[in-house]
């Protein structure tokens, strides 16, 4: 009795949950979708897509450096597209790649039902897919930013730059700017509020620390850019003079307010990234993460330095020597951080049982990646050698080492992790060794030549250059190796839609990992745990093993252990620091909302952009006709028994 | 079944700190407040870069702007009142009125300060300086004119019931939101206003 009567409460709790939970079927589900897996695969597909994007005009530049002076692309082609490089890797393949994984990752490894906001969610994917759009609106019209990602004036004034490339740069900015804050928002209280019992911060995983550093930073950081970009367009169109010498402005102005942002933002671009090493690494060491704490501080410290880094960005714009100082040996001490990071991952391989799984060959490329980015970053932190280097090749050497380094391999790693549990299927080991060895040996063939190249003067964002320079061959050794890089992303996509449709079944845990998201089953329900699990340690699933304590913790099935919270949709809320449940959130279904409040944004900036007051006025109105219908009270219960399964 | 032995009573959404919205609500106030920060950072370094004088036709004029400052401050205390009537009695045409009557002085500071700025002489291209002065009581505005539209809805809300029962937060952010408003203004003030007349 006792096995058939608690299996028979599992299949209709279960059912119970998956009507409760279950977005609804058709082009309204679609739209109005806020699970954050469904919201989480689409940021992931929509940033690799831009990825594509972005290397696809990577490739057509290498084209043209391929051999001095070549005349495939125009100069005017050539600053669109490495404007429009610049602008996709950063904005809209990065950070969003990132986001996708928090945001399919975090609930499930927090032991939690969804994000705190599971509309701004919504919110955020929908803005980030028209704010990539409305980028790419002008490229068709070869009216495209062309700038560079950094914009500076005076060179993306209205005088030195007619036509609408930069107004699309700059409101696209502002636009997709609102993507990032709410979004970060949504990670902060996420993290604060909505984790299962017991999940105290010193359990969390390092993903979790390092996505929540970013937003945090991203929150502090986004508006400096939004700023920035609001009065660069008012220059341009309203003709004041923030940054127009002749009115009194400062071009230095621009920026600083840029890289006051920028700084911050490429460690928002690495740190998760990190974070997904940390995590998934250890899982083919067979042991924890060496150093936790450590690596859980040092990601913290790591932004709180990259605050105060942000003039390094300038040490050629004639700043006080005093200054420059000041900044340079900021910039040193930022190492130290990265390195704790860095010894972290090899004591973690040294002491332990290795697994040779294209995750892990991603992950251990990825380290050395990182120190080679790292030690060019070190030397560029040097005043005196960043004179002789800034605007050379070397420089964008440096920050493909940093940026695919620390971003690409561990996100490439972290696909072929992580593929099992959102499709329930295993990626290709031996096409994922091929995918691996390809990127790894096209990406070094592209960008360790570059180190030397600019090491012989070659500068930067300049569309050829003469024969007699000598680097022709370096650059020919550079574009191969970038389309070797891109045979490398082509396998990859080759696995996932091979491994879609046939591979191997994953089941719930195929990596023996340690964390709560592999305790579900691959791919997760809906409602992602049919009673709210208790956490008693950091690996919660390596306990038996590691036996660190007495607890264990409790990560049963409907009946067994733990609350349920079936009588809506509701996940429970938990004191910031301990977590300890002390509320019951209620979460909202399906909502076409967000859709329309983006919707309505679209128009507002698209408004803006050709300067149509009706259109602006439209947009403004929708919006707050949505937000008025969204925040609209609704009348619930004040307070609700929880029943604890015993 | 029998298996269900326990049980704990918790509150459903919460209220303050307890609930999610205020953490949110937190985190758009620190994401707003860092734009302002910027915003001063822009006016003050543009304010050092200057050969001449900065404001370069002198200290803008108090008149009009000190009589507004104490408005705005006054409404924060109105919305509080009301707030406070209705926790402790319950009392929703108090608090009505007390939203009404924010709603009128957050509307008067608007147009006062649309006044002030027109009796300048100068608009938002004429220098640097004019550009860095719009910009920044002009993002201060358009809190002013967000704030006025929140109240509005949580007075329509108040009039047609919505607030019966449990939902105080809805009030209690939207009463938040309006007096950071009002505490940037303060700041704003200091920055564009007061510290001018002593250069």
């Amino acid at each position: 009795m006792t096995t058939v009567q608690p299996n028979m409460e599992v299949t209709s709790t279960r059912q119970k949950l998956l009507d409760i939970w279950e977005t609804a079927p058709g082009l309204y589900g679609w739209l109005a979708t806020v699970d954050h897996k469904t919201i989480g695969i689409r940021y992931l597909c929509t940033a690799f897509f831009f990825l594509v994007i972005g290397g696809i005009e990577a490739l057509a530049m290498r084209v043209q450096l391929a051999q001095p002076d070549l005349k495939i692309l125009s100069p005017d082609a050539y600053n669109q597209l490495f404007s429009m490089h610049g602008t996709t890797m950063m904005f809209l393949y990065a950070l969003p790649m990132l986001s996708g994984f928090s945001n399919y990752l975090w609930p499930l490894m927090l032991g939690s039902r969804d994000m705190a906001f599971p509309r701004l969610n919504a919110l955020s994917y929908w803005v980030f897919l028209f704010a990539g759009i409305f980028l790419y609106i002008s490229f068709p019209l070869g009216q495209a930013p062309n700038g560079g990602w950094f914009a500076y004036v005076p060179n993306t004034s209205l005088e030195y730059d007619p036509g609408i490339n930069m107004d699309v740069f700059a409101l696209g900015l502002v636009f997709l700017g609102i993507s990032t804050v709410v979004g970060s928002a949504n990670f902060i209280v996420t993290l604060l509020r909505c984790r299962a019992p017991g999940m105290s911060v010193n359990r969390l995983p390092i993903l979790v620390w390092g996505t929540l550093t970013a937003s945090a930073a991203n929150l502090l950081a986004v508006p400096a850019v939004s700023l920035a970009c609001a009065m660069l367009w008012l220059d341009r169109r309203y003709g004041t003079h923030f940054f127009d010498v002749k009115g009194g402005g400062q071009p230095l102005l621009w920026q600083h307010l840029f890289w006051i942002f920028g700084h911050p933002w490429v460690y928002a671009l690495v740190l998760p990234a990190m974070g997904i090493v940390s995590d998934a690494l250890p899982v083919f060491c067979r042991r924890p993460l060496v150093g936790y704490t450590l690596v859980a501080i040092s990601t913290v410290a790591t932004m709180i330095l990259g605050f105060g880094v942000w003039v390094h960005h300038m040490f050629a714009t004639g700043l006080p020597v005093m200054s420059l100082s000041f900044f340079s040996a900021a910039s040193f001490i930022i190492a130290i951080p990265s390195a704790i990071a860095v010894f972290a991952w090899i004591a973690t391989i040294w002491t332990g049982k290795l697994q040779f799984t294209t995750p892990f060959l991603f992950f251990t490329g990825f380290i050395m990646l990182f120190v080679i980015g790292g030690v060019s970053g070190f030397m560029t932190a040097s005043v005196a050698l960043d004179w002789q280097l800034t605007d050379t090749y070397f420089i964008v050497a440096h920050l493909h080492y940093v940026l695919l380094g620390i971003n690409v391999f561990p996100v490439v790693g972290g696909l072929h992790f992580w593929f099992p549990k959102m499709s329930g299927r295993m990626m290709d080991e031996r096409l994922g060794k091929w995918t691996f060895w390809t990127m790894f040996i096209g990406f070094n063939a592209a960008f360790f030549p570059m180190h030397v190249t600019g090491l012989m003067g070659m500068p930067r964002r300049i569309y050829t250059y003469p024969a007699d320079m000598g680097v022709g061959w370096l650059n020919m050794l550079s574009t191969l190796g970038a389309f070797v890089f891109a045979v490398g992303v082509f396998l990859f996509l080759i696995n996932v839609a091979k491994s879609l449709k046939s591979g191997a079944p994953a089941g719930d845990n195929p990596w023996d990992a340690p964390t709560l998201e592999w305790a579900t089953t691959s791919p997760p329900p809906v409602y992602n745990f049919a009673t709210i699990p208790q956490v008693a340690s950091r690996y919660p699933l390596w306990e038996d093993r590691l036996k660190e304590t007495e607890e264990r913790s409790i990560i049963g099935d409907a009946v067994r252990d733990g609350m349920v919270l079936d009588k809506g949709k509701e996940t429970i809320g938990v004191t910031p620091l301990d977590a300890e449940p002390n509320v019951v959130l209620k979460m909202p279904g399906d909502s076409i909302l967000p859709f329309l409040l983006s919707v309505g944004m679209t128009g507002l900036f698209f408004g803006l952009l050709a300067q149509v007051i009706w259109l602006v006025a439209l947009g403004a109105v929708c919006e707050f006709g949505v937000l008025a219908l969204w925040l609209t009270p609704e009348p619930h219960a004040a307070l609700e028994e929880v029943e604890i399964h015993d | 079944m029998t298996d269900r032995t326990a049980s704990e009573t918790l509150p459903v959404g919460g209220s303050g700190t307890v609930s999610t919205a205020w953490w949110g609500m937190a985190c758009l106030i620190a994401t707003e407040a860092i734009l302002f920060v910027y915003l001063i950072f822009s006016y003050v370094y543009l304010g050092s870069q200057q050969t001449g004088p900065w404001p370069p036709s002198g200290p803008p004029s108090l008149k009009l702007v000190i009589p507004n400052t104490v408005i705005l401050v006054a409404s924060s205390f109105v919305v509080a009142w009301g707030q406070s009537q209705f926790r402790q009695t319950g009392n929703s045409l108090r608090f009505a009125l007390a939203l009404a009557g924010t709603i009128i002085l957050g509307s008067a500071f608007i147009i006062i300060q649309a006044f002030e700025w027109a009796g300048k002489g100068i608009v938002l291209s004429t220098s640097a300086y004019s550009s860095a002065f719009f910009i920044l009581t002009g993002v201060h505005m358009a809190h002013v004119a967000v704030g006025l539209l929140i109240l509005t809805m949580l007075l329509v809300w108040t009039l047609m019931g919505r607030f019966r029962g449990v939902h105080h937060e809805h009030i209690a952010l939207g009463a938040l939101y309006w007096h950071f408003v009002d505490v940037v203004w303060i700041v704003v003030f200091i920055t564009a206003y007061v510290v001018p007349q002593f250069s």
